[in-house]
């Protein structure tokens, strides 16, 4: 819990304080839909479902989740 | 009682953390470009798991549509078609069954400056389960749009029955609070942080799952043999994780994953993940991708107990033993229309495997009816393959 308040202090004070240092017209490579982390919605919330059916671990996957009860 | 004061306290302290984000969210200025609604596209994708005895395979349908400014639709259709011969059901000394889950889901985005809503609902039903959800977000882009913040609530219910078993029913509900960080550090690095807390409560164990158990720890000669699990009706976890992705310099990506999770049943576990991706002209993407999982097992659980009173909560269920997964994968994409073609701006073929590796450290393959002491510890490998196209208009 406090590691999550640390780390969003640093992004609250950072924007505060700092002009965004990457333009938009240098964003060409994050926007590279290589660069995404989430390309395939449906083939990775797949992955999810195959994972979260066989391990201990849920949560924090990434996208939007669902939490639908489907052992 | 104890577990119950720890998970009310930590509910509290995570909606207390919403609520604070909420404010933040609202105060902060936002700057000049809105957020994005999701892409119209569709996605027709066929699924098949097959290993451990088990085969489960189907399909999935995705279309999304939106008026590509404030807001974006969307329904999946999914199914499982499962046929299971798993080591459960063969230690049990049941058969092969089959059955079929069917899932759905609605939902809707919308965007206003830099702020986009989500609801959506999901329902998923099979003969002896059925499960519904709810699940709302807001995430905000700011400072430049180099920093996105997302917020997240989940609720879902769900009610189990047991076949051959007309009388059983029971019920569990679960809530999932979800907080996410994405940051652009580079111009070729973006890093994200994920969080999310999740509470159940109900009967949260599998009505077909059975514990082991010695039956005389005094007998000349011990045996065992299997009794009910029985599983506290309350959980709570937490997950943390953090991604990155790197853009090289020859128009490639390398992607790394970390996540952390604890829950108060007593399993801690560790999950990393490297993959890189690579184009091959204009057409084609190729991505290769490792996956680590290691667990340790929930206090209650236990390969053999020495009596069938040993715990006030006793569970033999592989899921909550210690082990781990290794995964490797293999993905290809190959673009079409990139021109358009009809109603149709792009579109994509693509076909993913991964091969995935169970090892357990506690739990006994009990098949072949090894005597106490000689039971092998049980693994097995599994093949995953999704194989789907993708349509953008």
């Amino acid at each position: 819990m406090r590691l999550i308040l640390v780390i969003l202090s640093l992004f609250l004070l950072s924007g505060c304080s700092i002009q965004p240092w990457v333009k938009p017209y240098e964003r060409q490579n994050l926007a590279d839909p290589i660069m995404s982390f989430n390309r395939d919605p449906s083939a990775n919330s797949y992955m999810h479902h195959v994972y979260q059916s066989r391990e201990g671990a849920r949560g924090a996957e990434g996208g939007s989740g669902g939490g639908c009860g489907c052992n | 009682m104890v577990q119950k004061v720890a998970r009310v306290v930590a509910v509290a302290v995570i909606r207390f953390k919403i609520y604070l984000l909420l404010v933040i969210m609202v105060v902060l200025p936002g700057a000049t470009q809105a957020a994005v609604v999701p892409e119209d596209r569709t996605d027709i994708l066929y699924h098949s798991y097959d290993g451990g005895g088990i085969t489960i395979d189907g399909p999935s349908i995705l279309v999304r549509k939106g008026d590509k400014k404030s807001y974006s639709v969307f329904g999946q259709y999914y199914v499982d078609s499962i046929s299971s011969a798993s080591i459960d059901v063969e230690v049990s000394g049941a058969s092969r069954y089959t059955e079929e889950r069917t899932e759905k889901s609605v939902g809707v985005d919308y965007v206003r400056d830099k702020t986009t809503m989500s609801f959506s609902h999901t329902t998923s039903s099979e003969n002896d389960y059925e499960a519904k959800s709810y699940n709302i977000g807001v995430s905000q882009d700011m400072f430049g749009d180099l920093t996105t913040i997302s917020l997240g609530y989940s609720q879902g219910d769900d009610i189990i029955r047991a076949t051959g078993n007309d009388s059983f029913e029971e019920t569990a509900s679960r809530k999932n609070y979800r907080l996410g960080i994405t940051q652009v550090l580079t111009r070729d690095l973006i890093m994200s942080f994920s969080h999310e807390t999740v509470s159940d409560q109900g009967y949260l164990q599998n009505p077909y799952r059975q514990q082991r158990y010695i039956v005389d720890i005094n007998a000349p000669t011990l045996e065992y043999t299997f009794g009910p699990e029985i599983y506290p009706n309350t959980r709570t976890s937490t997950a943390n994780a953090i991604r990155a992705k790197y853009y090289l310099p020859y128009r490639a990506a390398i992607h790394f994953e970390y996540r952390d999770f604890e829950d108060d049943w007593g399993i801690d576990a560790t999950q990393t993940e490297i993959g890189y991706t690579h184009p091959f002209g204009e057409e084609w993407i190729f991505e290769v991708h490792l996956r680590n999982y290691e667990q340790s097992s929930a206090d209650f659980y236990r390969d053999l107990f020495l009596s069938p009173t040993e715990l006030n909560f006793m569970a033999r269920d592989k899921e909550l033993s210690d082990y781990t997964t290794s995964t490797i994968g293999f993905g290809v994409s190959y673009e079409f229309a990139k021109n358009g073609y009809g109603f149709i701006d792009k579109g994509s073929a693509n076909l993913f495997y991964d091969r995935i590796q169970f090892d357990y450290n506690n739990f006994s393959d009990l098949r072949g009816l090894p005597a106490i002491g000689e039971e092998p510890l049980y693994s097995f490998s599994a093949n995953v393959i999704r194989l789907f196209v993708s349509l953008w208009y």
